[in-house]
């Protein structure tokens, strides 16, 4: 089978509707196919990354965690837009610290997460094959 | 070309619904290929068939089933987001102890590797929906 270039964009807040927890489902499954994975985290999305998600009141399911698992599943090209943190007062400082293990440099920790400027994104989706938008 | 399809919403209250619809039908009235329907999210409910428009709509999963039986198309409804939902075929009644089935006719459950797989076989994956 082909190896494509997959980009999910991510959009929606993580609670509010069901997109987010969904999308990071495909990905999972998604990642036993073998292809080349990038997420991408824009607008409300950016609130998906963030830390100390405690949705004990809500009685729903807390799906942040996951996230740090991503890196496992080869899954560790990120990308955060960064006029979407700054609109919403947050920085990188309020995300979760997503890294992965380098097998080529001796497991050598790296940050999963990039930050792009909105101009960026064009050429970063420019690039792809496949692109899931959620 | 040869495209697989996303859709995200439910039926009547997106007309994500109907867009896929419309698409699918005008691709395939060109000689495209449709590789793969996937119904996702909300998505799910437009493969019921105990949907009961009033008569002078539309109906939307009738149009699908029509669609399929016409053109062998692989309409496939992703099995988390139909349990959620209460979209049930005969697999799952059974292995879920429920008391009947709703699938529409040329509907099928199957997973989210069926959406993956789908935009690797295919030149273009079309997403409707928000």
């Amino acid at each position: 089978m082909s190896v494509k270039k997959f980009l999910y964009v991510n959009r929606k807040a993580p609670y509010g509707t069901v997109y987010a927890l969904e999308s990071l489902e495909v990905v999972l499954i998604g990642a036993a196919f073998e292809q080349d994975v990038s997420l991408l985290f824009a607008d409300d999305g950016v609130y998906q990354l963030t830390k100390g998600h405690d949705t004990k009141d809500l009685e729903m399911k807390n799906f942040s965690p996951a996230f740090s698992a991503l890196g496992d599943y080869d899954v560790n090209k990120i990308f955060v837009e960064k006029e979407s943190l700054e609109e919403r007062g947050l920085t990188l400082e309020d995300l979760q610290h997503l890294t992965w293990e380098d097998e080529d440099e001796d497991w050598a920790e790296k940050d999963s997460i990039r930050l792009v400027s909105r101009a960026e994104v064009g050429e970063l989706m420019e690039t792809q094959d496949v692109i899931l938008s959620f | 070309m040869k495209f697989t399809i996303q859709i995200n919403e439910g039926p009547y209250t997106h007309e994500a619904a109907d867009s896929a619809y419309q698409f699918t039908k005008a691709a395939l009235e060109k000689g495209h290929e449709i590789y793969r329907v996937f119904f996702y999210h909300d998505g799910v409910n437009n493969a019921t068939r105990f949907t009961t428009p009033p008569q002078d709509d539309r109906n939307i999963v009738n149009r699908w089933s029509e669609l399929s039986e016409k053109h062998n198309l692989d309409l496939v409804v992703c099995v988390a987001a139909a349990q959620r939902r209460g979209i049930v075929d005969e697999d799952e009644q059974q292995r879920q102890g429920k008391d009947g089935n709703n699938i529409a006719p040329g509907f099928r459950i199957s997973g989210l590797g069926q959406l993956v797989e789908g935009c690797i076989q295919s030149d273009r994956l079309m997403v409707f929906g928000d």
